[in-house]
């Protein structure tokens, strides 16, 4: 199952340890995560379910491309890590 | 008067108390985060004194606007010593068919909260109602303290709504919510830039209510179009719910007919640009400004800070200086920045470049607080609970 891994300075406000969870895509790791943090689900998504503006998701190192849909494959063995984007601040 | 006071900053929450010895700050909460909105609800809460070891403070919120993490929103009973967080307000899903109008300028608004501009509570008896708005353009209620929030949708879905723009922002905002002490259905809104909004039936219906605001930044023929006026900040006399003040990105303007009419205030020394501005609770003749050097500079007028005040209605204004710098001052007052307390002769201002005054004289005299804190977005007294 994807490791999700998330950036240190979202710990401050609301923890989000490491897990593993199932999905085939990043909306559904997404979502198998959040199901068991939901108070994590708005600093990482928007209104809309799309990523925010200035955070930033890599799948085995490299950025995804469907912010909006979340769509990007996610292979079983891959690790998901969610950080802020430096043009957040 | 009141001798507590919060402040909403780049870099948190600060709660200052008045002691014998002076103002000073008590504490400090959300250290080093944004804070874009400080307001204290003084109405009583059921149960709340014992959760709060004896005493109803009411009810404290504070609206977060993290870098990275979005809009979050924290609510406290115990005057700001500890906080529990609550719902942010949620747009709803965008309909996969939706198509937005071109707005007068800029781009259309989304449907993302990007920013918490106005907080305020609902009718006395309205326990739990708080009236909140937005960035880009929402207003939400919630019924419950905060613990959800619905989108206003009847003035959401109004066409005329996808006509605002922003004003200094990328979207236009809500930064004015005013609710009738005498009828908590009406409801009067300020919008940049979208002019002054009013509902008489809680929000089921609203009218664009600008008559007689004048843009301008417009075209001539554009000049009074209602829905396009840009009031920096609206403010109602608590006595005298019809009387209101405007201070308008080109100038001030009041209303004595509950903001359906508006009249222009033209001869202010040093200027008639600013963001903030104050009424006194119980005299709608008496308000406070904090003028700077018109738009495309917005600095205080030959670096000297003043507060300008007029207590016939706006026939003539005095600067205030005593007590504020008079040269190289280049503080920015914002919208929420200036307050006043229930008796109207306690203010405090706060500015972009960390600087505090405070009067008890209904601005005669200011002291200094602090000349050192943080950007300060808005300045809220704390009034008493009454039950």
């Amino acid at each position: 199952m994807p490791l999700v891994r998330f950036t240190q300075n979202i710990q401050r406000h609301v923890a989000c340890p490491p897990r593993t969870v199932e999905g085939g895509s990043l909306g559904e790791v997404l979502a198998a995560y959040f199901q068991q943090n939901d108070a994590a689900r708005g600093y990482v998504l928007d209104d809309q379910g799309a990523l925010r503006k200035h955070m930033a998701i890599f799948i085995g190192g490299e950025p995804i491309f469907d912010r909006a849909k979340l769509s990007d494959p996610v292979p079983p063995d891959a690790t998901v890590d969610i950080v802020q984007a430096l043009s957040g601040g | 008067m009141s001798n507590r006071l919060h402040l909403a900053t780049r870099k948190g929450v600060f709660t200052l108390e008045r002691k014998p010895s002076g103002w000073a700050i008590k504490n400090v909460s959300f250290l080093a985060d944004n804070c874009s909105l400080v307001m204290h609800d003084p109405r009583p809460r059921k149960g709340s004194a014992k959760k709060s070891k004896g005493k109803d403070h009411g009810t404290l919120y504070a609206a977060l606007s993290h870098g990275h993490f979005g809009v979050k929103m924290h609510r406290s009973i115990d005057g700001g010593k500890s906080w529990q967080a609550i719902a942010a307000p949620t747009y709803p899903a965008k309909p996969a068919d939706y198509v937005p109008k071109v707005p007068t300028e800029g781009t259309a608004a989304d449907w993302v909260l990007r920013l918490v501009w106005a907080l305020t509570p609902g009718g006395v008896n309205e326990e739990g109602v708080v009236w909140c708005g937005t960035l880009p353009g929402g207003l939400f209620k919630s019924e419950n303290h905060g613990d959800s929030w619905e989108l206003n949708r009847p003035l959401w879905d109004d066409p005329k709504r996808e006509e605002w723009f922003g004003g200094g922002a990328d979207y236009p905002g809500i930064h004015s919510v005013c609710v009738n002490p005498k009828d908590p259905k009406h409801v009067i809104i300020g919008i940049s830039c979208g002019g002054a909004w009013i509902t008489r039936d809680g929000g089921l219906t609203w009218n664009c209510g600008g008559k007689g605001m004048r843009a301008e930044y417009m075209p001539p023929e554009r000049a009074y179009d209602t829905n396009i006026q840009d009031p920096h900040l609206l403010v109602q006399c608590p006595a005298q719910p019809d009387a209101l003040w405007v201070q308008h990105h080109n100038g001030i303007f009041k209303s004595t007919d509950g903001a359906s009419s508006w009249s222009e205030i033209k001869e202010v020394k040093p200027s008639v640009f600013g963001f903030a501005v104050a009424v006194h609770p119980r005299d709608p003749e008496t308000a406070w400004f904090v003028p700077a050097v018109k738009d495309e500079k917005r600095i205080p007028a030959g670096g000297k800070v003043v507060v300008t005040r007029t207590t016939n209605g706006g026939k003539s204004f005095k600067a205030l200086s005593k007590g504020l710098p008079q040269k190289e001052a280049y503080d920015l007052v914002y919208r929420h920045a200036l307050d006043v307390d229930e008796t109207g002769d306690r203010l405090a201002f706060g500015s972009t470049t960390g600087s505090l005054w405070i009067s008890e004289d209904g601005g005669d005299s200011w002291e200094t607080v602090s000349t050192h804190l943080p950007p300060i977005y808005a300045v809220r007294f704390e009034k008493p609970v009454v039950a």
